[in-house]
């Protein structure tokens, strides 16, 4: 068989490849009960929420949530473990349980394109998702002591080092580092995926998206697109992009920043637009789609998929939408140097 | 230097400061643990130009790694440093990784090499790539440093073949072939500077895409404490080096000369020993430039000395230079000095004032008026003059003579209501200047105080001040009550809500005197001169009158404009999207700030308005280099800059705010707030604009930008003029306006600044709506950011009553000690108040002109008297 990054390229260079959607949304439907997400494992906290953990209590649902995304059209689907890490499973005093949940969420992811693929010779990928946990290596959670941090870079390397390996375990094609609000835990967490991709043996490309956290475009740790690439790029990703922050066209002008610049497939899930003050989004499938047709005119991705709020129906009409639609040129590989502070800084060749 | 004219193409300056083994400064502050100041040597640099900064911990005394990583840790959290990239700068290799380990962005290691061997060489450059870095490589191997071209190009080619082999991007590869000392005597070193330049320029053919750096200050090493020669030395270095592929330098960009601008003897002799040619004179290069280097040395002292040299002139000449140039430093004795040579002619005192102060004054008002001298000068000078003047006038009071009057008596005074004084002050330094003699009414003048001191100090005009809406009413009562004295004597109107068509409706008919609108300090003199002179004042009291008549002719019977009626306003209300709806605040309630760290409001201030109220118009920062005022506005930016270092480090001010965010709701165009704490509910009316709209544009209202269904307002008053009064009563004591005005504009700027840091605490904080913004200042100025914070008495809000509703639901008055006038003008005066609105919809409006109905209904609505309620927003009637 030929190899997933080959192959996933060859299709992107023909047409636009199709991402799954959100989780949480499509989880919350479901109604599940404390017992529900905890099984009969042996736990002194209440899980109610940890989401991840419901792959192993639960993989009934996760795989049917995974089937639909496939049915509705999508190439590419992600683990169950956003928050598949020692740091955030220490809400629910669930950090022994990392490795198994890891390798456990991407065996039913596989299975799930498994089943897809038995259907219609098509191949689907499997991305291990790698959520930006809640602690961040570049900002101070103390406003009167900028120099402190509570966490510092080889413990978090460790950290996501033990979800990495858990998840080349299981099976991923590609390693998804998303939602990335912190540029420093992003460096970090590619650097953990390619020790583990090496110490492997096998190669599991990186995908990297940025979350954009405010309307001048930046991340947390205050970056701008431009200057993530700069700092990003030399873990040659096969996918660069952006996700979640807010709608499809307010993330517009950034990715088309983006773009421009990136030697890279640029893939992009946004989220169905803003959330209403009860923290729901309204936003209909047919207008996500629609917006991000406007996207699609400019030329300006790759691959496409949905983040909060979106549905397997977002996802089925996204489909439709880029079905017959001319996917980004790649630009070539500039020779330009590249620095960056919190924003780009260029030197002339 | 503009390195970017002088290379053609575009040359890195890297930031030296930040480096213990460069600045003896910056170690200091290290060792003794001063990061606070550390962080400032950083931004300072950044702020002068480095487009990269270069940081190095390497001294024996420290623990480097932790120095390295406290420091990029603690430039993290300054978005103005962390915007640019750094230069992991160690010869230790842990320092180094230590480093990496904090930066987010994407640095450039300093260095790297095959000192210890290939095998080492190509470990970090591996673990470069993978932290993801560029690099410096210096040309170093198992037998030391290159130093000649040769050695250089063979060791750096060797590196780059390696770098290739392990797939290193060859743009991130920064080579430093050694710039060594030249001209030291030994005749080995001769053509070193020569190596270094040839040796770039074959490195750029063999080695596609990489870049050359270099440390220039060992180059001119056997100058040292020469500094001419040695800036001499480095500028022509790049000179010859940038074309042919230097890129980058470790330098300190405000030291180096323009080329074309170092002597010509001075610029051949370095030319000579950088090239290594033999030189005219058939001495040798080095001999040559060490013998003319004696005659530089100490040239930097020279130049001081130079500047002193108006100490020798005549006292008549000392007295203008010192006037023009502001310098108050020998004033006194100069004085003296005039007033003992004029006693000496039997001459009287009052002649020094009429003699060389006065033709000095002269020249600077006639370099004022064309445009030579800006407003921030022109203060200083008036320093000068009236520290001379107040030298003389114990002398003219003993010898009893008649106060010669000057050009004419001024009565200046900021009008009841008001207690805005930096406008008012500033012209009547001005008008000092040019020979008036001022009465000084100070703020909140009551009309019967200003035409007493008129009356008894038999003044040549009254000049009124005031900044908020109110005090032009007050104005227009003031005109009225010097009708009824039967005055006749002319009113000068300035101030920053004045207008000449405020004054020709509103002011010129209560008064018959002549009444004159005076747009700024640089037309007052002109204006009051006029008035004075006999010749001219007729004429021109004549052609105002006229002209303002016909602005009110050309208004008569088209002022009222067509207003929609309030109704239809009303059914064209903005409507927000409920779905945007902030969520509640993370802490409501009200919260209250003693004493703000002015350090930290120092970052937020908006600098553009400060030189405006110095009459200096364009925006900074690009006003600092502005053709026309630059160089006024560097000096004043500097001055001001002095002075923010004292009040935040002596505490000259004290900064207290109160923010508080309540549950509400909208009824209308009142917002109704619930107060928890007393289950009170206050209402806030709110004003609609009427003017015609356009299809798709509603006719807006504050209280549009609320939820009927519940919703939350906030509000907020700060403050930081506390302290203000004490310095200002020193400054005025020793005769010093520049610094007074200069303080009050301080004060202003950081009460502003003050407001903006207190929206983003709000916005990231206590509402929490916008908890990961990271905006810069420039993005704050341009209000990039979710929501609004209109105040009471400007155009969103255009009612000034509404500030004691404010202030009673924030007790501002207990927690800032802020109080209002009768004008409802806040005191002190650097005051900022107003509300929170958080709806990313929200935005700032003019309500501009409403008609009679909604005049009526809005009275009713804010239990006032229809009339009381028109004089209040007589602004906005339509009439």
């Amino acid at each position: 068989m030929i190899d997933a990054r080959s192959e996933f390229t060859a299709r992107a260079a023909k047409r636009i490849l199709v991402f799954d959607g959100g989780y949480g949304t499509a989880i919350q439907n479901y109604k599940l009960s404390e017992e529900d997400y905890r099984g009969d494992l042996d736990l002194k906290l209440d899980q109610k929420g940890n989401n991840d953990l419901l792959s192993i209590t639960r993989p009934d649902v996760i795989s049917a949530i995974h089937d639909a995304y496939l049915d509705a059209g999508a190439d590419m689907i992600e683990t169950n473990t956003f928050s598949g890490t020692k740091i955030s499973m220490a809400d629910y005093g669930c950090e022994h349980l990392v490795r198994d949940l890891n390798v456990v969420s991407a065996e039913l992811a596989r299975a799930s394109c498994e089943r897809a693929e038995a259907k219609d010779g098509k191949r689907r990928f499997v991305a291990g998702s790698i959520g930006p946990t809640n602690k961040t290596l570049s900002l101070s959670p103390d406003v009167n002591d900028p120099g402190f941090r509570e966490i510092d870079y080889d413990y978090l390397l460790g950290v996501y080092r033990e979800q990495c390996d858990a998840l080349i375990e299981g099976g991923v094609d590609f390693l998804l580092i998303e939602t990335i609000f912190d540029t420093l835990n992003a460096k970090c967490a590619a650097m953990a995926a390619q020790q583990s991709a090496e110490a492997s043996g096998r190669d599991v490309p990186l995908m990297i998206s940025m979350t954009i956290t405010d309307m001048a475009g930046r991340n947390l740790s205050g970056h701008t697109v431009e200057a993530f690439w700069a700092a990003i790029r030399h873990v040659k990703p096969l996918t660069i992009g952006l996700n979640c922050s807010f709608g499809a066209d307010l993330l517009r002008p950034h990715l088309a920043a983006l773009s421009k610049q990136a030697d890279a497939l640029v893939m992009a899930y946004p989220n169905a637009g803003l959330p209403n003050d009860l923290g729901e989004y309204d936003e209909m499938p047919e207008q996500t789609a629609g917006l991000i047709e406007q996207w699609l005119d400019d030329g300006l991705i790759n691959i496409v998929g949905g983040c909060c709020g979106t549905t397997p129906d977002h996802i089925e009409e996204i489909a439709k939408t880029v079905s017959d639609r001319a996917p980004r040129d790649i630009p070539d590989a500039q020779t330009t140097t590249r620095l960056a502070g919190l924003e780009p800084f260029v030197m002339a060749a | 230097m503009t390195t970017q004219a002088q290379s053609g193409s575009a040359f890195v300056n890297i930031g030296e400061r930040t480096n213990v083994t460069g600045s003896a400064r910056f170690k200091k502050l290290i060792l003794n643990d001063d990061y606070e100041a550390a962080v400032e040597v950083a931004r300072q640099q950044v702020e002068n130009g480095a487009q990269i900064i270069d940081i190095n911990m390497d001294e024996g005394l420290l623990d480097a790694e932790k120095a390295m990583t406290t420091f990029l840790k603690l430039i993290a959290a300054e978005p103005d440093i962390a915007r640019v990239p750094v230069m992991i700068d160690s010869s230790k290799w842990s320092v180094i990784e230590a480093g990496l380990k904090c930066v987010s962005g994407k640095p450039i290691v300093n260095s790297i090499s095959m000192k210890e061997g290939e095998e080492q060489f190509i470990e970090h450059a591996r673990k470069c790539m993978a932290y993801g870095a560029a690099v410096v490589v210096m040309a170093f191997d198992e037998t030391g440093q290159a130093d000649s071209k040769a050695r250089k190009v063979e060791i750096c080619k060797r590196a780059y073949d390696l770098l290739m082999g392990i797939g290193f991007p060859p743009e991130d590869i920064i080579f430093d072939p050694n710039i060594f000392a030249i001209a030291t005597g030994i005749d080995e070193h001769n053509n070193y500077g020569v190596d270094f330049i040839e040796a770039v320029k074959e490195l750029k053919q063999l080695c596609p895409h990489a870049h050359y750096s270099g440390g220039l200050s060992n180059l001119s090493f056997s100058f040292r404490g020469n500094e001419p020669v040695r800036r001499a030395m480095h500028s022509i270095f790049l000179f010859h080096a940038i074309p042919v592929g230097l890129d980058m330098a470790i330098v300190n960009a405000g030291q180096l000369d323009i080329y074309d601008d170092i002597d010509a003897e001075l610029r051949e002799a370095c030319e000579d020993v950088i090239l290594n040619r033999a030189p005219k004179s058939g001495e040798s290069a080095t001999e040559n430039l060490i013998t003319l280097a004696e005659k530089y040395r100490g040239t930097d002292v020279a130049a001081e000395k130079a500047a002193e040299e108006w100490r020798g002139w005549d006292v008549t000449r000392r007295l203008e230079h010192a006037l023009v140039k502001g310098i108050d430093a020998h004033i006194i004795d100069d004085t003296e000095e005039a007033r003992l040579g004029i006693k000496e002619a039997k001459g009287k005192p009052i002649e020094v004032i009429e003699g060389p102060l006065m033709d000095g004054m002269n020249v600077v008002g006639d370099l004022f008026g064309s445009g030579k001298m800006f407003l921030p000068q022109v203060v200083k000078s008036a320093r000068v003059m009236k520290k001379a003047v107040a030298h003389l006038f114990p002398y003219i009071e003993a010898e009893k003579e008649k106060g010669a009057k000057g050009k004419g008596k001024i009565i200046m005074a900021t009008v009841k209501g008001d207690v805005h004084d930096i406008g008012k002050n500033i012209v009547g330094v001005v008008l000092q200047c040019n020979g008036f003699e001022i009465v000084d009414m100070g703020v909140m003048a009551p009309w019967s105080d200003i035409l007493k001191a008129a009356i008894e100090n038999d003044a040549d005009m009254i000049g009124l001040s005031g900044l908020i809406t109110p005090s032009l009413d007050e104005m227009v009562t003031v005109a009225e009550e010097m009708q009824k004295a039967k005055m006749t004597m002319p009113l000068m109107i300035g101030g920053a809500t004045t207008s000449k068509t405020h004054t020709a409706l509103r002011i010129e008919p209560a008064y018959s005197g002549p009444v004159i609108h005076v747009l700024d300090a640089s037309r007052a003199v002109g204006v009051a001169g006029t008035l004075v002179s006999e010749t001219m004042a007729d004429k021109f009291v004549g052609e105002t009158r006229e002209e303002y008549a016909h602005i009110r002719d050309a208004r008569a019977g088209k002022t009222a404009k067509p207003l929609a009626s309030l109704e239809d306003a009303r059914a064209n209300g903005f409507e927000i999207d409920e779905a945007l709806k902030p969520a509640p605040p993370a802490k409501p309630g009200v919260h209250h700030y003693d004493d703000w760290d002015l350090n930290d409001l120092r970052d937020y201030i908006d600098w553009t308005p400060f030189f405006r109220t110095w009459e200096l118009h364009g925006v900074y920062p690009s006003i600092l280099k502005d053709e026309v005022v630059g160089e006024s506005a560097t000096e004043l930016f500097n001055d001001a800059q002095k002075m923010l270092d004292k009040i935040i480090d002596e505490k000259w001010l004290r900064a207290k705010g109160v923010a508080a965010l309540w549950p509400c709701w909208r009824e209308g165009d009142d917002v109704v707030i619930y107060i928890e704490e007393t289950e009170e509910h206050v209402r806030l009316p709110f004003l609609r604009q009427q003017i015609a709209k356009r299809a798709g544009k509603a006719n807006m209202c504050l209280a549009d930008f609320i939820s009927p269904d519940g919703d939350w307002i906030g509000g907020f008053a700060v403050t930081s003029g506390h302290g203000i009064a004490a310095k200002s009563a020193d400054f005025k004591a020793h005769i010093d306006d520049y610094s007074d005005i200069m303080l009050k504009a301080l004060a202003d700027r950081l009460a502003e600044a003050f407001a903006e840091r207190m929206h983003a605490h709000i916005r990231s904080d206590l509402w929490g709506y916008a908890a990961g913004e990271q905006l810069t200042n420039a993005a704050l100025i341009k209000e990039q950011y979710r929501g609004i914070r209109p105040a009471p008495g400007y155009p969103a809000c255009p009612d000034h009553t509404l500030k004691p509703i404010l202030f009673d639901l924030l007790g501002a008055t207990h927690h800032t000690g802020i109080t209002l006038t009768e004008s409802q003008a806040m005191l002190p005066t650097a005051s900022v108040s107003g509300f929170y609105f958080g709806h990313p919809q929200s935005e700032y409006f003019g309500v501009a002109r409403i008609g009679d109905d909604q005049v009526e209904e809005y009275a009713q609505r804010r239990g006032m008297e229809v009339d009381t309620m028109r004089q209040w927003l007589r602004p906005n009637l339509n009439e």
